[in-house]
């Protein structure tokens, strides 16, 4: 900091650094230090590990056709099922947030919470044992309901996967799973909001969901969406669960939920395919797991932006 | 051990901001002085800065001069950690380490910088600090207790009692009692008296009856308007501050005819 | 005034009046759960028209329940209480919801996992087995060699670096230290099983297995979980108490070691503690890393070593000939992860509740 002063300014006198508070000071500076080196590692590793893919030629590669064709099916299963996941696990997690922060018993809110909690503690290959043994059978009936009545959607079209191994199931796991980060974002801008925007609404004559629609809801509004964010990086990043549950055949790109043949995400794919892979497959692998890891950090970087930025905005009330 | 601090043309920033100018004076050994003045200008900045306290915020810094008995606290060999052994401060809100018991809290100065000591030492060390502190009548059978289980103003004459243990040369306070109520700040006040045989004492105060009632010397900075510098206007005896001042400003603050 | 509140609260409000003449009433408190009994009663006689299904009784009870709710409160007390119960009942609902897969995954795991919970499951390894018996004694090995491991690596690089963001650290380099922790909560745990892989086939030539491998992996994704918690709980420690330490004479370093760190052990060690409960089931770093070995191996710098995360995913995936041994083996594992998560999170509240400073403000 003293480098950048102007040099009008002058530095106080520096007083004697005893040795124990250089070390200190240092190590934690160095750790601190040590972290972005380790980021930086990763993309620089990432990176020359992908190189030989990135510069082989088509015939070399797996699949057929080089590199974007056989990574662009598996970058739209990724976004294909984080998707389905947000889309199911945002309403759900603001209800579950709006319920513990605004309509279950003080005494009894903490405990919900926790309980809510608990579900981000499950290790993601637990899901994933779930979802194939529990889950997935059970929505089979569900899933042949839907083409029947609705199969003129090619969202549910046919045929009807027989183990329920889809990637609407995948989907709903993975919604599972985000949900506690969603709902935990939301329940913390929820408690956020001013009493007196709240006791003001109640004083007017609202109703409690009038009460929530007026000075709730706007309020956490930015803080939801981030939330969302970061639940939707997650999903992205998924690996075990997805590996266990999708039946990935390579369907390439269709927008069939309910069929068995589905594309594959990029994490499950390389920890399918990574333990037998050798030479340049694994460059390929790797080359999707950078690829990942872009989408990823641009995903987070985004709700971390959204977050932030809010976290400016209500300090200023 | 007490000792004399002779100020001159100090002046404090935060950064680019020049909080307090151009402060001369002499602060008497075995003798307690009293800063009074607003909110804001500038009492407590200088008491910081008279033990280096004030370098902990970032970017802080001083120009000018602080001599303790020949040394000054500035100069290029000075060291702020042996400065302030030296120069012990008090609170304005107690505060005894939660983590430690009331006779760890006494001895805390030696334990926290790993001074080898017996244990008869260190219970000599507490007992003479605390009966010091005149706490040791109503502590004495808990001393194994956590500090924190004490009221405010025990609190408050236990951080004294840390204080002195280090064995400083002068006591800065700032603001004692200004959390406690009327019964407790009365037995600081008798503490007060009762330390400046030994030590050169420095109090901020916001009670003026508090700076007439305990000092002998009375300092009284003001500023001129927000943004401005503090200044130490006037710097006299307490009998002269409060019965007759030099500056017409001082008059004004004092008999209340001021913000 | 309190019986103002109390009329203008209940929607009946002059101004609503006149559109709605029939929203003057208030259901009495019993009446939504008349129209949920109702509408269990229902879903039994449409259960027994077509197929009986424990799922479809319960979805069925709560849309007519939710239906009848609505509609009698809408003719009974107005659109607007009525759109408030809809909105209770949403809600109430969702965390339902919630409530299902926690439940369903907890009995599945246990159910299947407790064929195999015996003795021979924690004593023995895979070594020779086929069929029949076997154990995860070197993958439960494996997995604590590993996480401790990983725990050495993370804990004092985490710690030191929020010591760093919140006593010393200022301007560009504490702002990019932040932000970087925070993005690297969001590497996906593949992405940092490949880089762990990435950096040691530099020096070990591809195709590498180690133990620490898996470690630097998991440190990726554990360290940036310690230094978020501990920055937080250090950031709760007053400054008084730094000031009244410096004011003793006690360089920074030593007020960091035995007033800032005593202060907050409680809150460290919780985090800590919760940072292992999230490493310690990841699967899919140490796939790529560590993977996986039917004989027991101690040396995480030497060869494979199996993992119980591994084992599981293994043993469900490729059960070999006959399937039904190797996944209960694999059910099992997944028991004992969830009780290892589980246990740690408990550890987690005890050291909070326990060591925390006995504070009487």
């Amino acid at each position: 900091m003293t480098v950048t002063s102007p040099p009008q300014e002058p530095t106080a006198p520096r007083a004697v650094r005893r040795p124990g508070d250089r070390i200190f000071s240092g190590g934690a500076k160095g750790a601190g230090i040590l972290i972005l080196l380790i980021l930086a590692g990763v993309t620089v590793f990432l990176l020359a590990e992908s190189l030989p893919a990135l510069t082989a030629s088509a015939e070399e590669l797996p699949g057929e056709g080089g590199l974007v064709s056989y990574v662009w099916p598996l970058i739209f299963g990724t976004l294909l099922s984080a998707t389905i996941a947000l889309l199911v696990a945002t309403p759900l997690a603001v209800g579950i947030a709006l319920f513990i922060t605004h309509y279950a018993p003080r005494r009894l809110a903490q405990v919900l919470g926790y309980v809510v909690d608990l579900l981000a503690a499950i290790p993601s290959i637990v899901y994933g044992f779930w979802g194939i043994a529990w889950l997935a059978p059970r929505l089979v009936p569900f899933y042949r309901w839907l083409e029947e009545n609705l199969g003129f959607i090619p969202l549910f079209a046919g045929p009807v996967s027989a183990t329920g191994r889809t990637m609407l199931t995948i989907g709903l796991v993975l919604a599972v799973m985000i949900l506690p980060i969603v709902s935990a974002i939301s329940r913390e801008v929820f408690t956020q909001v001013p009493t007196l925007h709240t006791e003001a609404a109640l004083a007017l004559g609202a109703t409690r969901w009038e009460m929530i629609r007026m000075a709730v809801i706007p309020y956490g509004k930015s803080g939801v969406i981030g939330g969302a964010m970061l639940g939707l990086g997650r999903a992205l990043g998924e690996t075990m669960a997805v590996a266990i549950i999708l039946s990935g055949s390579a369907a390439g790109i269709t927008f069939a939920l309910i069929s068995s043949a589905n594309p594959q995400t990029i994490a499950a794919n390389i920890a399918l395919q990574f333990p037998e892979s050798t030479g340049l497959d694994v460059n390929t692998l790797i080359a999707s797991g950078l690829v990942l890891f872009v989408i990823t950090l641009l995903v987070n970087m985004l709700a971390r932006w959204i977050v932030n930025r809010r976290a400016d905005f209500s300090g200023a009330n | 051990m007490a000792k004399r601090i002779e100020v001159s043309d100090l002046d404090i920033y935060y950064g680019k901001f020049l909080a307090v100018q151009g402060v001369n004076v002499s602060i008497e050994p075995r003798s307690i002085t009293a800063l009074i003045g607003p909110s804001g200008c500038g009492k407590s900045t200088f008491l910081r800065a008279l033990n280096r306290m004030h370098e902990v915020i970032p970017g802080a810094r001083v120009e000018g001069k602080v001599v303790m008995d020949g040394q000054d606290l500035y100069g290029p060999d000075s060291d702020p950690v042996t400065v302030r052994r030296h120069i012990g401060m008090v609170f304005q809100r107690p505060n005894p380490f939660p983590t430690m018991s009331i006779s760890d809290n006494v001895a805390a100065g030696m334990r926290l910088n790993a001074k080898r000591m017996s244990k008869s030492d260190t219970d000599d060390l507490v007992e003479r600090s605390l009966r010091g502190a005149n706490l040791w009548e109503e502590v004495k059978d808990r001393l194994d207790r956590p500090g924190s289980s004490l009221s405010g103003g025990q609190q408050q004459r236990l951080c004294i009692a840390r204080a002195i243990a280090v064995e400083p040369d002068v006591l800065l306070m700032d603001e004692p009692c200004s959390a406690l109520d009327p019964i407790s700040t009365l037995a600081i006040e008798d503490l007060m008296t009762e330390l400046k045989e030994k030590f050169t004492i420095v109090i901020v105060t916001h009670n003026m009856q508090q700076a007439a009632r305990v000092s002998e010397q009375t300092g009284f900075f003001n500023l001129n308007g927000v943004g401005q510098p503090g200044r130490l206007i006037e710097f006299n005896p307490t009998e002269k501050i409060f019965s007759n001042p030099d500056e017409k400003a001082t008059e004004d603050y004092i008999s209340g005819r001021f913000g | 005034m309190s019986t103002s509140i109390q009329q203008r609260n209940t929607g009946t409000g002059p101004h609503d009046a006149p559109p709605e003449r029939r929203g003057d009433g208030k259901l009495p408190r019993w009446a939504p759960w008349a129209c949920f009994a109702a509408a269990l009663a229902l879903a039994f006689l449409l259960g027994a028209l077509t197929s009986s299904n424990i799922v479809l009784l319960v979805i069925y009870t709560v849309v007519l329940g939710t239906i009848a709710v609505y509609v009698i409160s809408r003719v009974v007390e107005g659109h607007r209480r009525a759109t408030d119960r809809l909105v209770t009942c949403l809600v109430v609902t969702a965390f339902g919801i919630a409530m299902v897969p926690l439940v369903s995954l907890a009995y599945e795991v246990i159910r299947r996992g407790a064929e195999r919970f015996d003795g021979e499951f924690f004593g023995a390894s895979l070594q020779g087995v086929i069929g029949e018996g076997g154990g995860a004694y070197h993958a439960i090995m494996g997995t604590l060699i590993i996480t401790l491991l990983t725990t050495a690596i993370s804990v004092p690089i985490g710690l030191m670096t929020a010591i760093y963001l919140v006593e010393y650290g200022s301007g560009r380099l504490k702002r990019s230290i932040t932000f970087f922790v925070d993005v690297m909560t969001g590497i996906p745990s593949i992405v940092a099983g490949l880089f762990a892989y990435a950096l040691f086939v530099i020096f070990f030539g591809p195709g590498i297995r180690l133990g620490i491998m898996g470690a630097v992996a998991l440190s990726v994704l554990m360290i940036p979980v310690v230094v978020r918690s501990a920055e937080e709980v250090l950031k709760l420690v007053p400054n008084e108490l730094r000031e009244a330490s410096y004011a003793l004479g006690v360089p920074k370093w030593r007020t960091i070691l035995k007033v800032v760190i005593p202060t907050a052990i409680a809150g460290l060690g919780t985090g800590v503690t919760l940072a292992i409960a999230r490493v310690i089931g990841e699967t899919a770093p140490l796939l790529v890393t560590v993977g996986i070995t039917n004989g027991t191996n101690l040396n995480p710098f030497e060869g494979r070593m199996a993992t119980l995360p591994v084992y599981a995913f293994y043993q469900l995936t490729q059960p070999g000939v006959p399937p039904q041994n190797a996944i209960d083996r694999a059910w099992t594992a997944a028991l004992i992860l969830i009780m290892l998560v589980m246990g740690l999170n408990v550890v987690a509240r005890v050291i909070s509740r326990v060591f925390a400073p006995k504070t009487s403000r």
